[in-house]
């Protein structure tokens, strides 16, 4: 199938699109990371075993003729993970959860051949009320869908799919209607501003290298999604890689550029595997190579695996591992929209950045502008995890209320109370409830986050309650940075490894007040001398701590207590003579033999020689046993 | 030296790159694929195809986490450690994991060189945190008691083997 101009791709569209009218019902199977390790793909082959066996016409590849039977699809993400794996039954939007393989004879047949709905497999919240249709549910009720329209809405491993719903339609409209400039200007006047976390306006940086006068330029779409916590990009690039493409071309025709590369991290093998089969699909169509639809216009796309390097995000590391070096940064300027790939200019932007052009060039800035506050429009995609009831994969417009998402949409807390969310993961800090200071009301966009010294980041948030140490997930943090930082420049390699050692001490009781004000001089000094944004920001989550839960670590360094009870060398354990019942099971568990006391009587621990690993608590069926 | 088969292995992935000098980490992407690990004479052997240096290739096999000079176990578990899988306390995942294989960070493969145990950054599998995976298969809402279980598990696979 080649498509070569514009009127044969909108034919090609109208056909497919009618086809895709033609299915009497479609079952959309989830299948991306987290739906596949929850047994997505075995339903996917069962629903197609039994449709085969009850000889119901089932359509697994979008053909043109117009066909009357059950479509059966892969689909991207559905987003609400805590309940996969998920299936969506079309026309009507219904939704199945937590599905298993045995379920699936039943859904054929009451589902799709009686129009039955079968009342267990539907969502229920936690006061048990059933929610049958997919928008009712409140996890979506909130969510405005643009990078992520199609997830879970198409088959993610069809082109034919993608162009029935008006893909590559922006692409053409780029190509045929508007000139480099005008698209730039588009961009720029719906005020797309950087996904990935810096928030640099979209449309600058692409003017900057249209104005760029060397022939050979790039497109860069950055997936080295590395901040643990997040899964949105991932998402995008396997459930729609084709938008992801799209976008990107519209970059290169804006920038004319000709040449791209996308960047995904090693430990996204699904996502390669889609984005290799999407670009092979679109050569095969014409819609990557030359002379795209017969424009004059030509681009190709290859993708570079990264191979575990948090660092490798920030864009001069990135590029320098695009070409087969270590993955350091750089000294700037120059900026990568001089010299970046290869020394050529490049236009690096994040993937949900990329995913946004689509829909904006075809709609047009007014209509983006409608979402969110001014100088930052659109939407944002939150990977929404931790302790929450409801984890998952959210998009809501910039500014959206920080308590919408954890409560209305994630309903609340799972367990414990309300503590705090991590935002921006290694180089964000901590939006939270404490007696001063109320976050919930903060509106999650750039600039209001940039003021309490947050940072939206790549769009991680991960919700912590009471059992969380925020002690403990600053250290967590810093050895993660320590980890990843590249060794290049003396402040973030030294400066991060002393910050550790500190926060260790910390949380092994070996902490001092001075230890509190050493952390903040060197978070100081990290952030006005490190070379990149990876060491800039390295000290964030600390600082931020430091300031809303200054009285946690004040615990831990003079009490040498630890609040929630996380930090091991600080945890004593405590069994209650009123709740012991001496049935010895701890005292035999113990490794150290820290426990005594005769059978039928309360049995007590011995301190000295306990060594806090807990076994006692595990083992103890009456509860007897608590730590503090 | 290698040996011609060997040597007929890695022409391939060679070939396939085009022998080109940037694609240095896809092609020992590929190389570890085939061997679990980058065996010292085939880096040396692939400086050469490639017209780097050896300190070149060197630099870059150990800057990024993914490649191991050292051979690696035949379960490769990887527990993940990103902050999702962590505060919903991973650490006890890793911790049974180290007990019962006898691992530690320092050295994480087995005597008998079945199992490496191994931290990863984060899946991007948050939702089932915590999670890890063994041989790249997705275990999702992993516990101390679910280690155990699978453990034993690939044990008496191994034992019937």
């Amino acid at each position: 199938m080649k498509i070569n101009s514009r009127q044969e791709l909108e034919e090609l569209a109208a056909l497919y699109k009618k086809a895709l009218e033609c299915q009497k019902k479609q079952i959309l199977i989830c299948s991306e990371t987290a739906c596949v390790a929850s047994g997505s793909l075995e339903i996917y082959d069962k629903m197609q075993e039994i449709m085969k066996e009850k000889n119901i016409d089932c359509v697994v590849k979008l053909e043109k003729d117009p066909h009357e039977g059950v479509g059966v699809k892969k689909s991207g993400c559905h987003g609400f993970c805590e309940m996969a794996p998920l299936i969506r039954i079309e026309p009507g939007g219904l939704l199945y959860t937590k599905v298993k393989p045995e379920d699936c004879e039943e859904i054929v047949e009451k589902t799709i051949l009686h129009d039955e709905i079968i009342d267990r497999l539907i969502y229920r919240d936690n006061t048990g009320n059933p929610y049958i249709h997919i928008d009712e549910i409140p996890f979506y009720a909130k969510q405005t869908r643009i990078a992520l329209e199609h997830s879970g809405k198409i088959d993610s491993e069809s082109i034919e799919e993608y162009i029935a719903i008006g893909g590559y339609s922006a692409m053409a409209k780029a190509l045929f209607d508007m000139t480099p400039e005008g698209i730039v200007d588009e961009i720029t006047k719906a005020s797309l501003r950087g996904r990935g976390g810096g928030g640099f306006p979209t449309g600058k940086k692409w003017s900057q290298v249209l104005r760029q006068e060397e022939e050979e330029k790039y497109v860069v779409c950055n997936g080295d999604e590395g901040d643990p916590g997040a899964f949105m990009d991932r998402s995008m690039m396997e459930g729609d890689s084709h938008k992801v493409i799209e976008g990107m071309i519209i970059a290169g025709i804006a920038t004319k550029a000709h040449h791209g590369y996308i960047y995904v991290r090693a430990e996204y093998p699904l996502a390669v595997e889609r984005l290799k089969m999407a670009i092979e699909s679109a050569e095969e169509a014409g819609l990557l190579g030359e002379n795209i639809l017969g424009s004059g216009f030509d681009f190709d796309l290859q993708i570079s695996q990264g191979a575990g390097a948090f660092v490798c995000g920030e864009g001069s590391a990135l590029t320098a591992s695009i070409e087969g070096n270590r993955g350091m940064p750089r000294v700037k300027p120059p900026r990568t929209v001089e010299k970046g790939l290869f020394q050529k200019p490049t236009v690096l932007n994040n993937v949900e950045t990329y995913c946004n052009v689509p829909p904006i060039i075809l709609k047009g800035a007014d209509w983006y502008a409608q979402f969110g506050p001014e100088n930052s429009h659109g939407t944002k995609a939150f990977a929404l995890t931790g302790n929450v009831n409801n984890t998952g994969l959210i998009e809501v417009p910039m500014g959206t209320k920080l308590k919408d998402v954890i409560f209305d949409i994630g309903g609340g807390v799972k367990g414990g109370k309300f503590k705090a969310v991590q935002i921006g993961g290694p180089s964000g800090g901590c939006l939270c409830i404490t007696p001063t200071v109320d976050h919930l009301d903060m509106h999650l966009d750039f600039d209001s986050l940039k003021k309490i010294g947050a940072m939206i980041g790549s769009g991680g948030l991960v919700v912590m309650d009471d059992t969380n140490c925020m002690v403990e997930v600053a250290r967590f943090f810093m050895n993660f940075t320590q980890n990843e930082s590249c060794g290049k420049c003396v402040p973030c390699r030294e400066g991060t490894k002393r910050m550790l050692e500190i926060l260790t001490d910390i949380t092994e009781g070996r902490g001092t007040l001075e230890d509190l004000d050493k952390l903040e001089e060197l978070a100081e000094m990290i952030s006005a001398t490190a070379l990149c944004g990876l060491g800039k920001t390295a000290a964030s989550p600390v600082v931020s701590s430091l300031k809303y839960f200054r009285d946690e670590f004040i615990a831990h360094v003079v009490d040498k207590k630890c609040p929630a009870g996380q930090c091991k060398a600080l945890v004593n354990f405590r069994i209650d003579p009123d709740q012991c019942v001496g049935c010895t099971k701890c005292a035999r568990n113990c490794p150290v033999n820290a426990i005594s006391g005769e059978v039928k009587k309360p049995h007590s621990i011995d301190v000295t020689k306990c060594i806090k690993c807990g076994a006692c608590m595990e083992n103890c069926n009456f509860h007897a046993i608590s730590q503090g | 030296m290698l040996e011609q088969k060997e040597k007929e292995k890695i022409d391939h992935i060679l070939k396939k790159y085009d022998y080109e000098k940037s694609k240095v980490i896809s092609i020992m992407q590929e190389v570890q694929k085939e061997y679990h690990y980058l065996p010292q004479e085939i880096l040396c052997y692939l400086a050469k195809e490639l017209g780097i240096s050896e300190a070149k290739i060197y630099g870059v096999a150990t800057f990024y986490e993914n490649f191991s000079l050292e051979k690696k176990g035949k379960y490769l578990i990887k527990v993940c450690d990103g902050t999702a899988c962590h505060v919903r306390k991973s650490v006890p995942i890793l911790e049974e994991f180290r007990k019962i294989l006898n691992v530690t960070p320092e050295k994480p493969t087995t005597e008998d060189g079945m199992f490496t145990v191994e931290t990863v950054s984060c899946f991007g599998a948050c939702g089932l945190a915590p999670v890890c995976t063994i041989n790249d298969e997705v275990h999702p809402a992993m516990t101390p008691e679910k280690v155990r279980t699978l453990l034993a598990e690939l044990k008496e696979g191994i034992d019937e083997n």
